[in-house]
Parts: structure tokens; sequence; C-alpha cells
């Protein structure tokens, strides 16, 4: 008991991991500065009003899907459905609309109610059948699609003017599609934090054995977040149909919304196993790949290598977030207080924890 | 450390009139058929330190799930406070104030210290929940015990293990509880940590809380329990005042029990041959200063606790987290193993001790799962491997549909069996043994000693790890003892388990060595 104290041991330093949201947030600055250099370099302005503008509203639909994708990654599910929601929530809104401003209240409530609906089922299939979320909702969405196949050809319905200035208007610079956007986000981190149902997110998320044991009704959370998720791609789909002023059975796919909303929750920090997010880091990650796919644009980069360069960045992005995983066994015994005995050097010890973590994993 | 005994006796024994808080009689409990249980019970005083002790399978698991309403008694009777209770579940009992720290524990790391602290009863302002009044009670509750080094704020993944487990005990307070059932509460903490988790079972003794107390290492049933009860083989052999017993009277009441006659004898023309693995002063993060020599047709045993390093130490040898200091011999030749791979070239076997997660991959069949480490290793030797497979399979004795049943399917004494066969088809020079018999049967653990005798004879180098002092002390030729990460002290064959649990508990001190 006598040489080491609490105090002493206490003075190992405990491995410091950033918070999430601020990696993000730094990785966004980084990008935004180089993005405004390349800009630069082919003489235009990154800053300028009309740029900001052009990445804001890139963010708008994006965000609104990557927002309920967020909750639905923390409870560790997923939801693939998202596509043909929007899809869906655009025809629906443009056919009841029917260029009648009048009509603009009802046909929002219904898409959303209809939305609510295939949230529900999506989260009964995943907690009452037990299928996996990436299945259950891959069903789902090929229903939809199936649906909209065979009752669309192509454009429908017509969406009245007061409702495209949804999509068309902004104040100064900021488009307002984008600031409800950021209101919805705004919403989603509060229900995150300041509910009893967003908090045990988290817990069904990272673990549902302790969820349960801690008396959490553990379907509970993941029906809501499945719900929310395909409420928030129906606001996409509603957004998209403000700005074509028709709803089309094939905007979502074509948006690839499915794929990159996860990407974007990956981007900003939410592990895809659950338990660990936030909705200010999807934002982040959202706004980084607005800001790449605008820098690409402006520099009148080659189609294909855009995707390759969003291919990079998320591989890079998750890379360095696993390099960042903790220990889960504590070391007992320093390497600093080794002999120097040791056939090879302190920095082996590195390794050895490496080697650990794959062997649980 | 050892000055606190005298000390520690004598405030609980004032608390210890307390009134009985709660009262177990007769609690029976079989699992099929097996009957784990038989008619214990105990009283428990408000502001009472209780120890609970016994072998492995002695019960006393079983016994705190009873009670926390993990598993439903079969028969018997417990009444908390003068009513009587039955629990379904965990969080049931510790509403009605029977709170349990489980020894695995139930935090979510990614979540801060209140949040697990209130995890699922949250407190709620105007339909929200009050983050406030959770960060307060927190801080309230720790400051109660004395915690300052603990922010409330903090995700529970940056606390030390020590500090998870004082969440678990602020989790237990939080819904005031009377009782809180401790279950191995010391065996991930380092020394210096014990002495933090005494403060608090003090403080909370002071508090009027009563505390069941479950431990193997005795001095700190000594040090600070007022009562202890011993159970044996599911039965209660005496409950009574800690002052009636001391360590020596203690251990023949857990242990009292001639070691079974299943071990078989070394086979006739077994002999101990050349040094196989030799450690000088090995060690990594988890172990530390490791001398062992292990030669042909030995076997040598390691006993200690959960969590004094004996996983770590095969783990090291076998190249999962490499040793970083000392040396590593096989065959006298000193050589480097910095992963698995080479450890399996180089003629070492590994049998884990999680066999299910480690050990098998369970949906594929028998053949694939025995062949699995040949074909990836020595590929070339996959066809004769296979062509011996089903008679190195029939000599242990495997029971099953045929080669291509799924392991998931087997029984665990049949799939540790395929995991044997997995090894054997290495020819391996050196094994190492994880807890090879942990939750098989007595006939598959029979299969397994014989197994183990048969290499041995045929010049192979055995180290096993156990838990279950009858085997260690049954098969082993000699018994290494591990304590907090060290080798603790090297015992003869046939030592007795009082020796054992002493160098495992640290109660014994071989050599005069002060432990840190």
């Amino acid at each position: 008991m006598s040489a080491t104290t609490p105090t002493a041991r206490r003075a190992t330093p405990r491995r410091r991991r950033l918070d999430s949201s601020l990696i993000v947030g730094i990785a966004l600055v980084a990008v935004i500065a180089i993005g405004a250099v390349l800009v630069a370099s082919v003489g235009r302005n990154f800053f300028s009003a009309g740029n900001i503008r052009d990445i804001l509203t890139g963010m708008s639909v994006l965000g609104f899907v990557a927002i309920g994708q967020t909750l639905v990654i923390l409870c560790a599910s997923l939801d693939l459905s998202v596509p043909y929601v929007v899809s869906l929530s655009s025809l629906i809104a443009a056919d009841l609309m029917a260029g009648n401003p009048a009509n603009i209240p009802m046909a929002v409530v219904a898409v959303i109610v209809v939305a609510a609906v295939i949230g529900l089922a999506n989260g009964l299939i995943v907690t009452k059948l037990k299928v996996n979320g990436f299945i259950a909702t891959l069903g789902t969405g090929l229903i939809i699609k199936g649906y909209l196949d065979t009752n669309y050809k192509g454009t429908s319905g017509q969406v009245p003017w007061e409702f495209q200035l949804i999509g068309a208007t902004g104040i100064g610079p900021i488009p307002v599609s984008t600031l409800l956007m950021l209101l919805v986000a705004l919403a989603g981190a509060f229900f995150l934090a300041r509910t009893r149902t967003g908090n045990h997110m988290f817990a069904v998320g990272g673990n549902e054995q302790v969820a349960r044991l801690s008396g959490i009704r553990t379907a509970r959370p993941l029906i809501v977040a499945h719900m929310l998720c395909s409420i928030t791609a129906a606001l996409a789909g509603l957004l998209l149909a403000s700005r074509l002023g028709v709803g089309s059975p094939v905007v979502g796919t074509q948006g690839g919304y499915d794929l990159l909303s996860i990407a974007a929750v990956v981007l900003g920090g939410t592990l895809l196993m659950g338990g660990r997010g936030s909705i200010w880091g999807t934002i982040g990650g959202v706004a980084i790949f607005a800001v790449v796919d605008n820098v690409m644009s402006v520099m009148q980069v080659n189609p294909f290598l855009k995707d390759v360069v969003r291919g990079v960045v998320i591989v890079a992005a998750v890379a360095v977030y696993t390099s960042r995983s903790v220990d889960r066994r504590r070391p007992r015994f320093a390497n600093a207080s080794a002999p120097p005995t040791g056939p090879d050097g302190a920095g082996g010890d590195v390794d050895g924890n490496d080697a650990r973590e794959e062997a649980r994993a | 450390m050892s000055a606190a005994t005298p000390a520690s006796s004598s405030p609980g024994a004032v608390a210890a009139a307390g009134e009985p808080v709660l009262v177990a009689e007769g609690l029976e409990k079989s699992f099929f058929g097996v009957t784990v249980l038989r008619g214990v019970g105990l009283t428990l005083r408000a502001g009472e330190v209780h120890g609970l002790v016994g072998e492995n399978g002695a019960g006393k698991s079983t016994f705190m799930k009873i009670l926390a309403g993990v598993y439903e008694r079969d028969a018997g009777s417990v009444r908390l406070g003068g009513e009587e209770v039955a629990f379904s579940h965990p969080v049931q009992a510790a509403r009605a104030g029977l709170a349990t720290v489980f020894q695995e524990f139930n935090l979510l790391p990614e979540r801060t210290v209140a949040q697990n602290v209130f995890l699922g009863r949250e407190p709620k302002r105007r339909g929200l929940v009050d983050r406030k009044a959770m960060l307060a009670e927190t801080r309230a509750l720790l400051a109660e015990l004395g915690i300052d080094s603990i922010d409330a704020d903090a995700p529970v993944r940056t606390l030390t293990v020590a500090e998870q487990q004082i969440v678990e005990i602020v989790k237990a307070l939080s819904v005031d509880a009377r009782v809180i059932q401790m279950d191995e509460p010391t065996a991930a903490l380092a020394d210096h940590e014990v002495e933090l988790l005494y403060a608090i079972v003090r403080r909370l003794q002071a508090r009027g809380v009563a505390i069941i107390y479950v431990s193997h290492r005795l001095k700190e049933i000594f040090d600070l329990c007022d009562t202890i009860t011993v159970l044996k083989d599911g039965a209660l052999v005496s409950s009574g005042p800690a002052s009636e017993l001391d360590t020596d009277e203690l251990v023949r009441r857990m242990v009292g029990r001639p070691i079974s006659a299943y071990f078989p004898d070394p086979e006739p023309g077994t002999v101990r041959g050349e040094p196989r693995l030799e450690l000088r002063a090995a060690g990594n993060a988890y172990v530390d200063g490791v001398d062992l020599e292990l030669r042909a047709g030995e076997i040598v045993g390691v006993a200690g606790l959960q969590g004094s390093g004996r996983t770590e130490l095969v783990e090291a040898v076998f190249g999962i987290a490499p040793f970083t200091r000392g040396e590593l011999r096989l065959d006298g030749r000193p050589v480097q193993i910095s992963s698995a791979r080479q450890a399996v070239r180089r003629g070492v076997a590994l049998i884990t001790e999680d066999r299910k997660a480690q050990g098998l991959a369970l949906n594929q069949s028998i053949a694939d799962n025995a062949l699995l480490v040949i074909r990836s290793v020595f590929s070339r030797r996959t066809r004769e491997t296979r062509r011996e497979l089903p008679g190195v399979l029939s000599s242990l004795e495997l029971s099953s549909r045929g080669l291509d049943q799924e392991v998931q399917f087997l029984s665990g004494g049949n799939q540790q069996k395929v995991v044997l066969a997995k090894w054997l088809a290495t020819k391996p020079r050196v094994v190492l043994l994880d807890e090879p018999t942990r939750g098989i049967d007595v006939g598959a653990k029979v299969a397994v000693y014989t197994l183990m005798r048969r290499l041995a004879k045929e010049g192979v180098a055995i180290l096993m790890i156990s838990s279950e002092l009858p085997e260690v002390i049954g098969m082993s030729d000699r018994i290494i003892v591990m304590h907090d990460g060290r080798a603790s002290a090297e015992l003869p064959a046939r030592s007795d388990e009082a020796t054992i649990l002493g160098a495992a508990t640290g109660t014994l001190r071989v050599g005069g060595e002060e432990l840190r």
C-alpha cells in the first residue's frame, strides 16, 4: 500500500477524447478553409452571398432526412426507406394541393400522417417482429417503390405558388428552407436532451440489456425514432415538391438519400452501432458534404470524380473516429516502470492494446 | 491496510444491534432438476455488513439473484421490512429498497454519471427531463459518500473501474435502498481502490443501510463484515458474528470436503522432460514480473481470483497482448510471439475461457470448426487432418449426429470437445487451457482430464487456469497463484485449498513479499 497512493495513480493521464461534434466542427472549418483557397485559385469568391446561399440550399433536403436518420441510428437501427418516403410525400403533397393554396394545410397534414404511419410500421416490424432495421426498412421501402412505380409514370400534381415560395425565398443569403431545417434540428436536439424518450434512445442503442434492466420499455424509443425519421423524410419531400412545383416518383431515389443520410450521420460522429451521437454532429456532416459538393461544382470537377471525393471523405472520417476508440480494459502496469531488459521497446504496449481490441471485437 | 482490521469491527458491532430489515428463510432453487440452493436463509439488520462466502458453485450468486428478483425461488420466504416480497425484476426490487450491485456493471459508457444514475427514472419537470435536478442529486449523493473525484457530468467511459463501481453504488443509493447487495465488488479493483470502497461501505453502514457483501477475498470479509454466512454446495453451513471466526476456521467451513475422486492419476510412463515454455520477468500492461518454467509432460495449474491476471497471462503467451518486457523461451530458445498466428506456428494452443464467443463458430459444422486452425495456418495438412478427425473425435467421446452438425446444437461438454479437437489437430507442444471445464457436465470434465493426462504422457506441456480449486489440486504437478497481475506464489502439488486461497486473496504472503 505504500508506493502507489491514489493521487499517484491518478497522475497517469486519461486518454482524452474530444467531443465528437467538436471534431466535426473542426473538420468543417478545415474543409471550408481548403475550399475557400481552392475556389479563390480559380478566381471566385467562396464567401460571396450567392455561393453561401448555394451551399445552404444544398444542405436543407439532406439535412431533414439526416436528422431523422440520426435518431434511428442512435437506437442502433437503420432506415433505408427514406428515399421512397421522400418521393411519396412529394407526390401526395402536389396531388392534394392541386394548385390551390387553400389545400396547403390539409396536404401538409396528410403527408405527415402518411409518413408517421410508415414510420410506425417500420418501428413495429423492428420491435415486435424482431426484424433487423436494415431489412425491415428495405422491405417497406420496396413496398412503397412498388406502389409508386405502379401508379405514377412521371411527375404529378401541381404545387401552388405560395408553397413554392418556401423553397425559393430567403432572408438575406439564408434560404427559408435551411432555416426550417435548422429549426427541426434544434427541436431534435432538444428532444434528445430533454425528454425521457430521447434519453432512452441512447440507452436502447448503447446497450439494450442495460436499458431493459433499468426498467426501460425498449420498444418505445425505437418506434418513436422510426416515426420521426419518416416524418423528417416527409418534410424533405415537401421541400422538394415546393422546389420542383410538382411531385415526382423518383426525386428521392435520384437524391440517394438513404445512403447519403447514413453517411452524413456517420460523418457527424454518430456510432453506426448506436448509443453515441448528436444532431449537431449530423448537421456538421451534412454541411461538410454541401461544402465539398459546392467547391467541386464551382471548380467544374468531372461528376464521376465528385463521387470519388465523397467516398474518400466518408472512409477517411470513419477511419479517424475508430482510431480514437477507447481501450476497454485498463492497463494494470504502466510500461514506464518497465525494467530496461525487455526485448522490445516501450512502444510495444500500444500495439498490444490494439491487438487486444481486435481480439475482443 | 492491515491496520484497519481491528478498528473496523467496533463501529459495526454497535449498528448490528439494529432492526432486522431483511429476513430470508428456507430458500430453495433448482435448475433443470439440479438443486443449487437448499433451505438457505439469513437475517440482515440495519447498519450491518453481512458477508456471504463460499466456493464457486456454493450458491452465493443464486441466493443474491433470488433476492434481487433475477430468479424466482422454488420455495422459502423473503420479508423486507416485515413484508413478504417476491420480486420478478431487479428494478422492482430496487424500487422496493433492495438494490444490487452486480459484478457486471449495468452502465452506459457514453452517458454521463448522472444520466446513468437516473437511467429509466429520470426526474421530470413540466414534462421534460430535469437535468439540473439529476446533476444536483447525483452530486449530493457523491458528496455523501465522500467522493470528490467523480464529476457527475462526465461520461462514464472516462471513469476508472473503481469509479464505475461507485456509480453503481450511487445508483443503489439514489433509490433510497435499505439493503444493498454487492457481488464481488473488489474483483476488478486495485488495492488502493479497495480502500475507497471500504470507506464507502462504512459510510453506508453509518447511514443504517444493510449490506450483503459477497467476496472471495477473506481479508475483506474480516475487515468489513459484522456477520458471516457460509454456504457450501447450496446449503447453509453457518451464520454468525464475524468475531467468532478466524481465517482458518472460515476456510475449513467453506471447503471441508474431500477432493472428488474423479481426477485420473497420471498415466504410467509420463516423464518430466525438457523445459518447453519459460518466462523470465515477463510482463505487459496487464501482468508483471512473471517467472515460469513449464516442462514437457507437466501439468501446471494456475489459480487466482477473477481479475488477477490469469487470462491475461496466457493471452500474453499466445500473442494476443504480447509481453513487452522480460523473456519468453520455447524449447529453450528465446522467441518473440506477437500474434496468435505465430503462437500457433510455434506449437502453442490456447483453449479460451469463453468457448461460445472465442472458441467456436457456432453456426458452422463440427468438421468446419475442428479444421478451422489447420485450414488457416497449416493448410497443407488439411486433408490429412480431415481423415484423422473422426478418430480424434471418437477418442474424445464426442456424441453428435455427424460431422456436419452445427456446433450450436451440441451440449457445452461436446462443444468443448470440438474446441479441443481443433487444437489437437495442430499437434501442439504447449497447451494453454483457460477454465477448460467451465459449464460442462461431469462426464465431459472427466474426458477433459483424461485427455490432459494423455497429452502429458505424449510430452506436451500443459498450463491450466481454473477457478475450481479441487480441479487445480487434483490435476496439477505444480500450482502457480496469481494475485493482482503477478505470480504471487508457486506451490507444490497437492497443496491444500486454504493455502491456495490464502495466496490468491493476499492474506498469505509467500516469502514475506509485501504486496503493493
